[in-house]
């Protein structure tokens, strides 16, 4: 199925606006594993025909790694473009995949000039599920499969968005199975802070390695997350014990285009 | 007569000496930055009942959570017999309270001894899991040296205060009842006064009641005295602190209007970059902190409030890993660097500058970059406390004053400067992945 990706230049050309617009962010649109999840969040709404649109080439960080890494110029130069093209859109709603980009657009554009409403792809996914959009078929795909849901930091104790994620994994026909350090005591998985972009500092164990382990005491088939970075540091963690081929690290976005069988 | 004015005195210096801690930490904190925190009154009265009245973070972890109740109950009710000896010392009275209040005033000191024998028992399981289980929470570095000994010695206090509080009552029994055949009715010491002063003469019984009495006077005077100077400060403080609570999400950083201010003038073509500074502006600060006057009141507040528990450490991703960051040793530092220079301004005024600051002598680069921001401290501080505030403010100061930044981080950042993601990446390339397979 080939996608359709429309840009608010586009939209604008044709005298159009859409509803919603969907950030990509920066992992969804140049790593490789993200990029899937992108593409599977794209499918989830060409299927349910929502009318959005990206910014494409005209999107830029939001900054946050600039600004958890304490560069506030960085981050506010950023911050003021991107609200500058925004804003030339009139864009109202944004959607994006990345718990990073959702709480800075969401919490820390305001203050800038920035107003928009800003929601986590799994809300999404939830509403268009919940309005009948979007049907999950019975195929079978995930029966007795174990999933185990990774709190993204960014998502959860950041925003406190716990159960649109677990809801989505419930209404699989898998069985969702909880860490012990989970929701409001769930583990980073090391990758927040603008960790990702640098070497851990000296310790006995990599912080990835310690969420890992305890995700795969479960024995779960797959372990899910809301986050691309979150994505990256389990899916090295399962390399890491050479799990690779009997847990997958799956996107919600992934396991709901698989079980409506896009 | 002597014992009221002795006791008057006493009165007297332990409350005065107590007024005058207590305004001196009140100073220290007020030497941190502005911050707005009086907005939204009735969540912030709501998050404080919840938070530090009704302990609700405590109940995280039931079993400590249930001992700390135990002490936290006995600590309250025992203020209300606090005020019946104040005035019996100054009067010269005994039981004032006794035959105006009847059998209510029965069932207070019998509430009363209930939760002190309570507190009794949970005083010694903390004693025990402290210096002999040896949680590993409680015995981190950090803790070594004064922390492990103000810990022990608040449970000793304890332990004093409550034995007297039965010496009083039961030696009082044996006596009362000696004189009238009857029983005050004492939940706790009708029963183990006998057991234990049976038989003892009456002057000897009136010693033992007295020197209870004074005893536990004595024993709240200085635990009061103490307590500016401890952890245990946290009894007071975890009520202000909690209702000046951060109320915004976590995971909001907050915004540094000076760079705002500078970012705009950048991006405003039409701005005159040499206009003269607007008359009465503040005078520039520093951007981040880099000592505890570069801190806000609120980060300051929460120093003192601590209570070194180590919950914040307990379930920090890079102390559990093994790296150098403890949130509570931020904590730690903050007051301790902050009580010396409240001391250093006292001593030698205002300006007075000892070559020293928070970020360097206390706390150093390594553990600061160990963050990962996960706010998983601030979670669970069961006070509100929050270090990634710290934290970060500390990592603004190197980064933005120092242009101290890891070699990695600074790649990060020319890359968003220069194309707009973390990576180098062309910003025009940013679609590609809609016509990849
Ligand atoms: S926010 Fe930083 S200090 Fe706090 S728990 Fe997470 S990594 Fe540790
Ligand atoms: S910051 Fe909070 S959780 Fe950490 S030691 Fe202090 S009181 Fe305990």
């Amino acid at each position: 199925m080939s996608l359709t990706v429309p840009t608010m230049a586009e939209m604008m050309a044709k005298g159009e606006s859409p509803e919603i617009l969907f950030w990509v962010g920066c992992s969804g649109s140049f790593d490789d594993r993200a990029k899937k999840i992108t593409k599977a969040l794209v499918k989830i709404l060409n299927n349910c025909n929502v009318n959005f649109a990206v910014l494409g080439a005209e999107e830029s960080c939001t900054g946050d790694p600039a600004k958890r890494a304490g560069n506030e110029f960085t981050f506010q130069m950023q911050a003021m473009m991107n609200i500058q093209v925004l804003d030339g859109y009139e864009v109202k709603k944004i959607v994006t995949a990345c718990p990073h980009c959702f709480n800075t657009l969401k919490n820390e554009y305001p203050e800038l000039g920035g107003n928009y409403e800003v929601i986590h792809h799994t809300q999404l996914i939830q509403e268009l599920i919940n309005q009948g959009k979007l049907t999950l078929k019975d195929g079978g795909t995930f029966k007795g499969k174990k999933i185990t849901f990774h709190d993204p930091c960014y998502l959860g104790r950041a925003n406190d968005v716990y159960e649109a994620p677990r809801e989505l994994i419930e209404k699989l026909d898998g069985e969702l199975v909880e860490m012990k350090r989970c929701k409001t005591n769930g583990l980073c998985c090391g990758a927040g802070g603008a960790q990702m972009f640098k070497e851990a500092e000296k310790g006995n164990k990599e912080i990835n390695i310690e969420r890992t382990e305890e995700a795969l005491e479960l024995k779960p088939n797959i372990i899910a997350t809301g986050c691309p970075f979150c994505n990256t540091m389990m899916t090295d963690g399962v390399k890491n014990f050479n799990k690779e081929e009997e847990v997958q690290v799956l996107d919600i976005a992934e396991l709901i285009a698989t079980a409506a069988d896009l | 007569m002597i014992s009221a004015i002795f006791f008057s005195v006493l009165l007297v210096l332990g409350f005065g000496f107590f007024t005058w801690n207590v305004l001196k930490v009140r100073n220290n904190i007020r030497l941190g930055r502005d911050v707005q925190r009086n907005d939204k009154k009735a969540e912030r009265m709501k998050t404080m009942l919840l938070v530090a009245f009704g302990q609700r973070k405590m109940f995280t972890r039931i079993v400590p959570a249930l001992l700390h109740l135990m002490i936290y109950a006995a600590f309250m009710i025992t203020q209300i017999e606090l005020i019946e000896i104040v005035v019996d010392g100054i009067s010269g009275s005994h039981r004032v309270f006794k035959d105006a209040l009847g059998g209510f005033y029965t069932f207070l000191i019998s509430f009363i001894e209930v939760l002190s024998l309570l507190a009794l028992v949970a005083t010694i399981i903390f004693l025990w899991r402290r210096n002999l289980l040896k949680l590993p929470r409680l015995n981190m570095s950090e803790m070594k040296g004064w922390p492990k000994m103000d810990a022990n010695m608040i449970l000793f206090m304890e332990i004093i205060l409550v034995s007297c509080i039965f010496t009083m009552n039961g030696a009082d029994e044996v006596m009362h009842l000696a004189k009238t055949g009857e029983s005050y009715g004492f939940a706790v010491t009708s029963t183990l006064g006998p057991l234990l002063f049976d038989g003892m003469g009456m002057e000897t019984l009136h010693t033992l009641e007295r020197i209870g009495w004074w005893g536990h006077i004595i024993m709240v005077f200085a635990f009061m005295n103490y307590l500016p100077y401890s952890k245990h400060f946290h009894i007071f403080l975890a009520f202000p602190n909690t209702y000046y609570s951060n109320l915004e999400k976590k995971g909001k950083f907050t915004n540094m209007e000076a760079v705002t201010k500078e970012v705009k003038l950048m991006m405003d073509p039409s701005a005159d970059p040499f206009a003269a500074p607007v008359e009465g502006a503040d005078e520039p600060q520093r951007f981040g902190a880099k000592d505890v006057t570069d801190l806000t009141w609120k980060n300051l507040m929460d120093s003192y409030t601590c209570t070194e528990c180590g919950r914040c450490t307990s379930v920090c991703p890079a102390n559990i890993t093994g790296k150098l960051l403890s949130p509570r040793k931020i904590m730690m530092d903050t007051r301790d660097r902050l009580e010396e220079v409240g001391n250093n301004i006292r001593k030698h005024g205002k300006d007075h500058v000892d070559g020293k600051s928070l970020l360097g002598d206390y706390i150093t680069e390594e553990e600061i970059w160990a963050c990962t921001s996960c706010n998983a401290c601030v979670q669970e501080c069961p006070v509100n406390i929050d270090p990634l505030g710290i934290i970060v403010d500390l990592r603004r100061f190197l980064v933005m004053e120092e242009s101290k930044v890891p070699t990695e981080l600074t790649g990060m950042l020319t890359n968003i400067e220069n194309n707009g993601a973390p990576w180098q990446f062309s910003q025009a390339d940013r679609l590609n992945w809609a016509n990849e397979d």
